[in-house]
């Protein structure tokens, strides 16, 4: 008994310092790339702000209009375009039109980055089996981590602001893309890579004639759920310094206002069935 | 005729010598093999399956070779060797590209790429249709690999899409076409590239027997148009016979025999191959000169002979041996003599010309003469060469019918081949 005791104390007394190791990392991290990080955050920043600037110039009326008629064009639906209609009038009206601007160019480029890196990715995963193997407890990793664990470094390496929201997106939500392309791809019938091998085609024709087309519908899934998940992350985001819905439901939050807790939690909600109406992928008849 | 494809003793294993790990196995199989254990013994022992043993094959240009066998037998893993999609673990595979014979033992991907861009085309069992793209788009995949200009691609699409009849669905998707109509499409893809090798894995199994039977006509006076060498799969003999200037048969990754349609028919080989031979249908099997009773033999000094087919007839040959005259019972017939472009495998009746008495050239299928002795109530007279030489009156069809008298057919055919 009084061994194990012993041995409890032992442990516990000579803790593995991995507190310090990774502080130590992050440190390494910053003072050896911090030129990096801040042009990638000023990149960043400046494409955000930017976007958010420019659609903010514009009259909200005239945006409001604007996205209709863009739904329309896009899915030859007036009663889908009707509800856009209303639902942003509803927003605006509940006084959540500047933080919707920012969140929708949040998702915007949160929904570029993680496509541009997710898809090659699984791509390059789908073909080469032993990287699927090495990167696949990684993508487990991201999605099950719980998301302030990563929110700290990512302060430290790139302070407040819009920034940070977006890179925790992108962890958050990159693996979802790197995952369906990877299946779509996978799982593009023999015939189809036969047919395009027997008429001589290269490894790149046969990825961009073949296999890409081939996984499109997968592929496109992943995009729905890209956006669907970076909207999911907009109170996260909010919490360090990204604007946006979140930034109402947080101060909402703190000081305890049911009222308006209420309503910028509907706005979310409002935008996020508008999101996944105009982005489900329409049902194939075949 | 030269040739367009050659095998010379070719072993193909799986795993083949490429992957690495398997090496020592593959060479512990292909010892095996070599000391005549079976393929069973070589999976037990070794764990490798031989997809085809000691194969040797030579086709030639311009005709339609057929493999058959039974599933299992090897058929597609040898077609798939003609363009590198199985690898070759022994032996040697000879493809013609142009002027040059491609040794596909280990062929740079460029010139792999080359040859199956340029020579060699294949038609799959299950279509293989890109789903994403029309028609007219999948018929253009095989020429846009090959970097074709927009203008000339359309052009030549249309003129393939028009020779299936598919011109009005050329804006279509695969997914709204039947079975046979998607087929064309396979087809057009594959002939578009104009490659002199056409791959064709049982191209017509997915379909059902019209269809099926209409596509081999189609496919047979395409070849005649356009002279393509085509390499066939099939387990089906009887598309085999109509189809096959060659026919291999293959058992358990072997040949066991190859030979013209008659040879397979009137000698097979081993108990394998007669086997196929009993359950095959004669009437798209055999052919006017190995049913047909010769008339030479009966033929007297003045260019005269008698012969007993139900009635009496009487037969006058001129001295290049055309018809000079034909009587039944003391009364003269009428008759025509085909024409020398009439195609063969269709049976040709001219709706508006009712001669008494039909003449059909040698390589006439027993279906149709069966048709022509019903139709005119005389027996046919078959004609080789311009000449009068034979006579199928009612008892030849029937004992061809009920695979009787072989021995009498192999007597015409060595008169008439
Ligand atoms: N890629 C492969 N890997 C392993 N074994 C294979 C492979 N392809 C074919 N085989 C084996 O080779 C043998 C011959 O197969 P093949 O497909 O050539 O037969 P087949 O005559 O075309 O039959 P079917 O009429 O069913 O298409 C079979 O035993 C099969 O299991
Ligand atoms: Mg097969």
């Amino acid at each position: 008994m009084k061994v194990l005791i012993l041995a409890e104390h032992w442990i516990i007394h000579h803790s593995i310092p991995v507190d310090v190791w990774s502080v130590a990392l992050i440190n390494f991290i910053k003072n050896n790339f911090q030129g990096f990080f801040d042009v990638l955050s000023g990149v960043l920043g400046f494409l955000l702000g930017t976007t958010t600037d420019v659609l903010k110039a514009v009259p909200a009326l005239v945006l409001i209009v604007i996205f209709s008629v863009l739904t329309y064009l896009f899915k030859k639906s007036w009663s889908l375009a009707l509800l856009v209609f209303v639902a942003l009038l509803f927003v605006l009206n509940q006084g959540y039109w500047e933080p919707t601007l920012e969140t929708i160019s949040l998702i915007i480029y949160a929904t570029i980055a993680c496509m541009a890196i997710g898809v090659p990715i699984g791509i390059a995963a789908a073909h080469r089996p032993t990287l699927y193997r090495v990167i696949r407890p990684v993508l487990d990793l991201m999605q099950t981590l719980p998301t302030f664990v990563y929110l700290i470094p990512t302060l430290v390496l790139f302070g407040l602001g819009n920034v940070p929201g977006l890179i925790s997106t992108v962890v958050f939500v990159v693996p979802t893309p790197v995952r369906l392309t990877y299946v779509g791809i996978s799982n593009v019938p023999r015939q189809l890579i036969e047919a395009g091998l027997a008429f001589g085609a290269s490894p790149r024709e046969l990825l961009w004639k073949v296999e890409i087309p081939a996984a499109m519908p997968t592929i496109l899934a992943g995009l729905t759920q890209v956006i669907m998940l970076s909207l999911s992350m907009v109170v996260i985001a909010a919490l360090v310094g990204a604007g946006g819905l979140g930034e109402p439901v947080v101060e909402a939050m703190e000081t305890v206002q049911i009222g308006s807790g209420f309503t910028s939690g509907l706005a979310i909600v409002v935008v996020a069935v508008l999101l996944d109406r105009v982005f489900r992928p329409a049902k194939e008849s075949s | 005729m030269p040739l367009a494809a050659q095998f010379d003793r070719v072993d193909i294993l799986f795993p083949g010598l490429v992957q690495r790990a398997a090496r020592s196995r593959v060479e512990a199989a292909l010892r095996d093999l070599d000391s005549g254990k079976s393929r069973s013994e070589i999976i037990a022992a070794t764990g490798v399956v031989v997809g085809a043993a000691d194969v040797s094959l030579e086709i030639e240009q311009g005709e339609i070779f057929v493999i058959m066998g039974l599933s299992g037998s090897g058929k597609t893993t040898v077609l798939r060797a003609m363009n590198g999609l199985n690898t070759i673990s022994r032996g040697r595979v000879l493809i013609r590209h142009g002027e040059t014979m491609v040794d596909m033992t280990n062929p740079a991907p460029a010139v792999l790429r080359r040859l199956r861009n340029e020579a060699i085309s294949m038609v799959f069992q299950q279509f293989a249709l890109l789903p994403w793209r029309s028609v007219r788009r999948n018929v253009e995949f095989g020429l846009e690999l090959r970097r074709m200009k927009a203008a000339e691609m359309r052009e030549v699409v249309d003129k393939w899409l028009d020779l299936v009849g598919l011109l009005p669905w050329a804006e279509k998707h695969a997914h709204e076409l039947s079975g046979g109509m998607q087929q064309r499409v396979g087809l057009a893809r594959a002939l578009a590239t104009n490659a002199d090798i056409l791959l064709m894995d049982e191209p017509f199994s997915a379909l059902d027997p019209l269809i099926r039977n209409k596509l081999q006509d189609e496919l047979l006076s395409l070849q005649r148009s356009v002279q393509k060498t085509i390499l066939f799969v099939t387990h089906d003999l009887d598309e085999a016979l109509k189809l096959g200037s060659q026919i291999a048969i293959m058992k358990d990754g072997r040949v066991v025999q190859i030979g013209k349609p008659e040879d397979i028919v009137l000698r097979p080989a081993t108990e394998y191959v007669a086997e196929f031979v009993r359950h095959m249908n004669p009437l798209s099997a055999i052919r006017a000169a190995s049913l047909m009773r010769r008339i030479n033999a009966i033929t007297t000094s003045d260019r005269t002979c008698h012969f007993v087919d139900r009635a009496h007839y009487q037969i006058r040959l001129d001295v290049e041996g055309r018809l000079a005259a034909v009587h039944c019972e003391g009364m003269e017939l009428t008759w025509r003599e085909p024409d020398a472009d009439e195609p063969a495998q269709q049976p040709g009746l001219h709706p508006d010309i009712h001669p008494d008495i039909h003449i059909v050239e040698a390589d006439r299928l027993l279906k149709d003469i069966v048709t022509l002795r019903q139709q005119s109530g005389h027996p046919v007279l078959v004609r080789a060469e311009g000449k009068i030489v034979g006579f199928c009156g009612s008892e030849e069809i029937f004992s061809a019918l009920t695979h009787a008298g072989r021995s009498e057919f192999r007597d015409a055919l060595t008169a008439v081949g």
